[in-house]
Order: C-alpha cells, then sequence, then structure tokens
C-alpha cells in the first residue's frame, strides 16, 4: 500500500476510488490510531453531537465542580451561623442519626482499645517508671527547698519582729546575715555567717536570733564572720535572773549537749525552776560587759545546792536552738557622733 | 447501582470507624490512621473520579456533621482528593503496582496541607506545627501500611462481573 499524496492511506476499495475525487478522500478528524494505521473508515459523528470522552470529561468537571460548590456553600453558610440556622439544623439532625452508629463504634472498639492501652502500658512501664522516679526525686528536691526557704523565712521575720520588738537594745544597730557553715564537729561551737567587717561587724560583737543570745563574735574577714556559740567551752557571759537578780556567769556545761550552767550564783540567792536568765549587761567605770542588758539566754530547768559547794548548781536551757540556726543578728555598737 | 450501594456502606463505615474508633485513641507517634481517606482513595483508584469525589463529599460531610466541625470543610477537601485519585487511576496510575501507596501518601500530605489552609483561611486555630510536622509524617507511614489492607478489602467488595475492577474511563489517545 503506497503513501497517499494527502498522507492518509488510499481509499479503500480501487472502485471508490475511481469513483470518488481526490479531494473527497478524507479521514475523519476524530480519527483513532487504529483508523490511521489500518484504514478502517470511521463515521463522524452528527453535527451538534460531542464525543464519548467530551461527554465523559464534561460530566466529571460538572460533577465535581458541582460537588465543590456545594461544599463551598456548606462551609460559607455553617461558618455564617453554626449553630442555628440551616447548617445547625443539618448537623443536629445529622447527629441524632449517626449517634447510634458512633455509640456501637465505641463498643466495638472498646476492648481493642484496652488491648492495646494494656500492651502499650507494659511496653512503657519501665520507661514510665525512671521517667517517674526522676521526677519524684526532683519534687522532693523542690520540697526540701521550700521547706528550708520556708523556715528562712520565718527565722526571718522572728528577727525582724525581733529588731523591731521593745527587747532590742536601743544603743545597737541590727545587722542581719545567714549562717553560711556550720560547726563541722563537736569540737568547735562556732558558725560562720556572711557579713564581716566590710558590713561594720567588729570582734566581740554579740550575736543573738528571736529567740535569744546565741553567741559572740570572735573572728572577722571582709565578708564573713566567726561566730563562738555559747556551748563552746570559752564562752562565758555575766547573767542574771530576770525575776529575783540573782547574777551569775553563763557557761556551757559540760558534756551536757547544749545545756548551760549559771554558775557562781550565792546560795542566798533565790533562783527558780522556770525563771528566766539574760545578759546581765554590766558597765564599771573602764569596763563594760560585752552583751547589752537584757537579752534573753535561757530558762532555769534545774536547780540543786549541796553544803559543801559555794555556789548553787543552775542549769540553764537556752531558748536558741543552735543546731539549726539559719540567719542571725549581730549587733553592732552605734557610734557617737 | 450495587456498587454504588457498596461505596456508600464502605465509606459510611470507614467514616465512623475513623471518628469513634480511630480519630481520638489510636495515637502512634503522635499520628493516627485516617482509613476514611484510604478508603476513599482505593474506591476512586477502583471506580474512578467522579466515584471518588461523590465518595470523598459523603464521607467529608459524614466527618463534619459527626463530629460538629465546620460543615463542608472536610468535605471540599476529600472531594478534591478523591477526584484527584480517581483521576490519577484513570490516567499515570493504571496498572502501576506502587499507585496505591503513592497516591495514598501524596494525598494524605495534600490533604494535610489543604486542612491548614482552609482552617487558616476561616480563622481557627490551627498549629502548623503539629499538623505538619509533629503528625503528618507518622499519619504518612501509618496510612500507607492501613493502605494495604484496605484496597484488598475494596477488590473484593467491589469486584464487578467480569473480574474488571478497574475503571474504564480512561482512552489514552494516540
Amino acid at each position: 500500500m503506497g503513501i497517499h499524496f494527502c498522507g492518509f492511506p488510499p481509499c479503500a476499495t480501487s472502485q471508490r476510488r475511481r469513483q470518488a475525487p481526490v479531494h473527497s478522500c478524507f479521514v475523519p478528524r476524530n480519527r483513532t490510531a487504529r483508523t490511521a494505521v489500518l484504514g478502517v473508515s470511521v463515521r463522524r459523528p452528527a453535527a451538534g453531537q460531542l464525543p464519548t470522552r467530551s461527554r465523559a470529561a464534561l460530566r466529571r468537571r460538572a460533577v465535581v465542580g458541582g460537588l465543590v460548590v456545594l461544599a463551598l456553600a456548606l462551609v460559607t453558610i455553617s461558618f455564617r451561623d453554626p449553630s442555628s440556622g440551616p447548617a445547625g439544623a443539618i448537623q443536629d439532625a445529622g447527629v441524632a442519626i449517626l449517634n447510634p452508629f458512633e455509640v456501637a463504634g465505641n463498643r466495638v472498639a472498646r476492648p481493642f482499645r484496652d488491648a492495646y492501652g494494656w500492651f502499650d502500658s507494659l511496653f512503657n512501664a519501665r520507661s514510665d517508671a525512671k521517667k517517674l522516679r526522676k521526677e519524684n526525686e526532683q519534687i522532693r528536691q523542690q520540697l526540701i527547698q521550700n521547706e528550708f526557704a520556708a523556715n528562712e523565712l520565718q527565722q526571718l521575720k522572728e528577727l525582724l519582729a525581733f529588731k523591731e520588738g521593745p527587747s532590742f537594745p536601743k544603743d545597737y544597730n541590727a545587722l542581719t546575715a545567714s549562717v553560711v557553715n556550720r560547726p563541722s564537729s563537736a569540737f568547735a561551737q562556732s558558725v560562720v555567717v556572711s557579713a564581716g567587717s566590710c558590713d561594720g561587724v567588729e570582734k566581740d560583737a554579740p550575736v543573738v536570733t528571736a529567740q535569744g543570745l546565741v553567741g559572740l563574735v570572735t573572728r572577722t574577714t571582709c565578708h564573713a564572720s566567726r561566730v563562738t556559740l555559747l556551748t563552746d567551752e570559752s564562752s562565758a557571759v555575766s547573767a542574771l535572773d530576770v525575776k529575783t537578780d540573782a547574777a551569775g556567769v553563763v557557761m556551757h556545761a559540760s558534756g551536757a549537749g547544749s545545756t548551760l550552767v549559771l554558775s557562781f550564783v550565792a546560795k542566798e540567792d533565790k533562783v527558780e525552776v522556770g525563771d528566766t536568765i539574760a545578759t546581765a549587761g554590766w558597765r564599771t567605770k573602764n569596763l563594760s560587759s560585752l552583751y547589752p542588758k537584757g537579752i534573753a539566754i535561757g530558762k532555769v530547768t534545774s536547780v540543786g545546792q549541796s553544803d559543801t559547794d559555794l555556789y548553787k548548781h543552775v542549769q540553764v536551757q537556752p531558748f536558741a536552738d543552735f543546731t539549726s540556726i539559719d540567719a542571725v543578728i549581730v549587733l553592732v555598737r552605734k557610734t557617737v557622733p | 447501582m450495587t456498587s454504588s450501594l457498596k461505596i456508600a456502606a464502605l465509606v459510611f463505615v470507614a467514616a465512623i470507624v475513623q471518628v469513634s474508633m480511630l480519630a481520638p485513641h489510636a495515637v502512634v507517634y503522635g499520628g493516627t490512621p485516617d482509613v476514611l481517606l484510604v478508603t476513599l482513595v482505593c474506591v476512586a483508584l477502583l471506580r474512578g473520579s467522579i466515584a471518588g469525589a461523590v465518595a470523598g463529599f459523603a464521607g467529608g460531610l459524614i466527618v463534619d456533621i459527626a463530629t460538629l466541625g465546620t460543615l463542608g470543610v472536610t468535605a471540599l477537601l476529600l472531594t478534591v482528593a478523591g477526584y484527584w485519585a480517581g483521576r490519577y487511576g484513570e490516567t499515570t496510575g493504571r496498572d502501576r503496582a506502587h499507585a496505591v501507596p503513592l497516591a495514598v501518601a501524596v494525598i494524605t500530605i495534600l490533604v494535610a496541607f489543604g486542612g491548614l489552609g482552609l482552617h487558616y483561611m476561616l480563622g481557627e486555630e490551627v498549629s502548623a506545627r503539629r499538623a505538619l510536622v509533629t503528625t503528618l509524617l507518622p499519619a504518612v507511614a501509618l496510612n500507607v501500611l492501613v493502605a494495604w489492607p484496605v484496597i484488598r478489602l475494596c477488590r473484593v467488595l467491589l469486584r464487578t462481573r467480569g473480574g474488571a475492577d478497574r475503571t474504564r474511563e480512561v482512552e489514552l489517545g494516540v
């Protein structure tokens, strides 16, 4: 089969080739590959009727376009008036219809969900336990920190109350300092506080808490001072019974923890259990006590005397708790202008 | 007609399963499998773009109603998704083994982006990070995994007489 001049295969029969003019031997424009190769003539569809492919595409586009427009209309209606109106009515009805199916679905799914949850929790139990242990540790640390902070706050409040109270010595300034170091052994009854000579602290300055006398500054640096507590063997404070004015010297009772003794109390002086012992604050022409008068030290817990002794045996329980001091007041003598 | 009813039942069940069973509970690595979307893609690949679009609209509308969301948002997204999947099945996706997972993965991503944009345009609070980073990759992986059993089920349910279970819409012209 030769190639026709118009580029398409010649007509099927020689008779038609003879009868028909050359220009009438055309191939329809909507030919397929099969038509092009095999030369099968296909009748052209009638004018005004679309081919099948075009009809299908048109139908497809119309359906999709219609659905998209419908969806956009629903979005608009629902967005403008979500709860009432047609959208709300549709949703109400829809929910009422769908609800039984959802309930049924939930019931069917529950055993599977539970089984999944069980396996999931089993797999995650180890990591969960580790995570929870860590979290527990952090919370415990935080709780301890909070308790410390609360205690410190309470002590600072008490110090402030003491400082502004009537028992605070008038010729002294109060310098609040926190305890930064505690006694490391039973042999060193002292603490280090966070105020030093640069803050105005001097050696032999009395140190108190809201409860009472704590000790004496025995060493100072620029920003820290060492306070020797009343429980130290070297401490001695002239004191008196607030009720009876019986005088003595408060010292540490050796080997008795934080208990103090009021020594050198004459036998004829009257001291009773429960009496409050405070600093004497004596003053002579050239000398004066290191401690101001009237700072509470402790309470008498026992009184005794024997015929052979020259003085009474008076035991004093200090008001200050030397084992848990967090903040103190250093009494700085006011400078005379 | 029977085929249409089967598709309707399939989409309805998939929507109910998605809404009541999977969406709030089956969270794996932050993502949730979307059985409705996968079913829709499978139906569209097997039955063509019109069936896909109609099924997408119906399924999306069920989800919108059941979740009391803005009516038409999911319907719009799934209509376009179903149409696209159907066209892919009618044209380049024919007779290709990877057509289902590929279509599912791509459509999952496109629906996530489309949903984000649509919700943003409606002025709803959406987290792009959550929608596109945290949950998208696990969701794609889960949907591709779910696609295998779903396409098998769809093939069994939508099989026509003579075994022709593919769309006959396409005519590739020369």
